[in-house]
């Protein structure tokens, strides 16, 4: 049932590519955009690098989350995806999956690409996607919640950045820090270990709360 | 129509009350549906038909009474209801995206029954839509698209259908497939709650008006 959903979300996304498009243009132009803004200073740049990347990537998530729920609620497929037999958590699962297929693959694919704008070494790269590949999941489930929670408000846009925006800065904190840490030397082992940890927790959590709040949203 | 909940298999409201913001839709009311019987709700614009559907089928919680199938309250059996049920609001649940048997596809999966793309075609021939059946539901007409989401009825195997204006935007040909749908469901033992603002004479099968004012 998961495969379903996944699928229907991909092949709606391969048949709507604009809003694809739009999280990793945002992604791509705000990263390209700070060594213009900040000048070519290699050092600099190497040191703000991953902050920079996984504030992007965050933000471009968090562009995208609105999306995850609203076309469902407009067209009434949510009201039947509450009244499948086919558990909630489990369509709510596949939902985030697709997001993040849809809008987090694309950065961790990108990354790299950008990152060699910041002087990045290789090594550094490499823990750069590796760190994004394991915090992106955690945005979209994490999302999901937020989404779910301010469906069909006004304004909701901004709410659920408010809402979901403490939630993403460990993410962000040990994202960033991994890379960090790697330059510095001292193993990005202990950061991936947490955010790996948030990732479990998150596809524990998430699917349920996103699936008790989309019950009060449209209760 | 009795009252109270009772062990043969039947869909029984007691004393349903339902509060939007300050206006009461309607309250203490009670009803029970049986196998084989059709129920109308009607009543004028406003008057609760739709938030009366949204609560049968477990959508939203009444302010006050209980929902009962084969005598177990629906919040309480949860999945094995929505196993027997079929809910379909005034939204068909289409994506403009997608083509005809992609949506049927999708809508069926969604409701637990999985058919494949042979099945969809045929459900959609039946419901009249033969020759369109690729094309995206964009470029559908508002009753075709209707056509699209009443098509789920015909694979469906659950007893108990919840309908919410079914009929908006069909044609008269269209009414009368319905009717027969309808009545081949009502003859097998299944049971069906709709809001129509339109005429639809039922000969053979036990029918109940609701009027909600």
């Amino acid at each position: 049932m998961i495969w379903w959903i996944i699928k229907r979300d991909l092949l709606l996304a391969m048949r709507r590519r604009s809003d694809v498009l739009t999280t990793l243009f945002f992604f791509v132009i705000v990263v390209s955009l700070f060594p213009l803004g900040v000048g070519p200073e290699a050092s600099i740049l190497r040191i703000m690098a991953s902050g920079v990347v996984w504030v992007a990537a965050l933000l471009a998530s968090m562009l995208s989350l609105g999306r995850m729920f609203s076309s469902d609620y407009a067209d009434g497929t949510l009201e039947q995806m509450l009244l499948s037999p086919v558990s909630l958590s489990a369509l709510v699962m596949g939902k985030a999956i697709s997001h993040w297929l849809v809008t987090g693959v694309p950065l961790v694919l990108m990354a790299p690409v950008l990152g060699i704008q910041y002087d990045l070494p290789v090594e550094a790269l490499i823990v750069l996607t590796l760190s994004l590949l394991l915090g992106t999941p955690v945005l979209s489930l994490i999302g999901a919640i937020g989404a779910a929670l301010t469906l069909g408000l006004r304004g909701g846009g901004v709410l659920v950045s408010i809402l979901v925006l403490p939630l993403y800065i460990p993410v962000l904190i040990f994202g960033a820090g991994a890379v960090e840490a790697s330059t510095a030397g001292i193993g990005f082992g202990a950061h991936f270990s947490i955010l790996g940890a948030f990732l479990l927790v998150s596809i524990v959590f998430s699917p349920w709360a996103t699936a008790a709040s989309l019950r009060i949203s449209m209760g | 129509m009795t009252t109270g909940p009772s062990p043969i298999e039947m869909l029984t409201a007691r004393n349903l009350e339902c509060i939007r913001g300050e206006h009461r839709l309607f309250s203490n009311l009670s009803f029970s549906v049986n196998p084989g019987e059709l129920m109308f709700v009607g009543g004028p614009n406003g008057s609760g038909k739709t938030s009366l559907l949204r609560l049968l089928c477990g959508l939203s919680l009444p302010d006050d009474g209980e929902i009962y199938w084969n005598g177990t309250d629906i919040r309480k059996l949860g999945v094995d209801y929505r196993d027997v049920m079929t809910y379909l609001g005034h939204l068909g649940g289409i994506k403009d995206d997608l083509t005809a048997i992609e949506n049927l596809r999708i809508s069926c999966a969604l409701a637990g029954c999985e058919i494949d793309e042979d099945q969809a075609a045929d459900a959609l021939g039946q419901i009249g839509l033969a020759g369109r059946e690729m094309l995206p539901a964009r470029v559908l007409s508002q009753g075709q698209r209707r056509r699209v989401a009443l098509a789920r009825l015909l694979v469906t195997r659950t007893k108990l259908w919840i309908l919410d204006e079914p009929l908006t935007a069909l044609d008269v040909a269209a009414v009368e497939l319905i009717k027969g749908i309808l009545e081949h469901n009502l003859a097998k033992g299944g049971m069906v709650i709709m809001t129509t603002h339109q005429e639809l004479v039922m000969s053979t099968v036990t029918v109940h008006h609701l009027v909600l004012s």
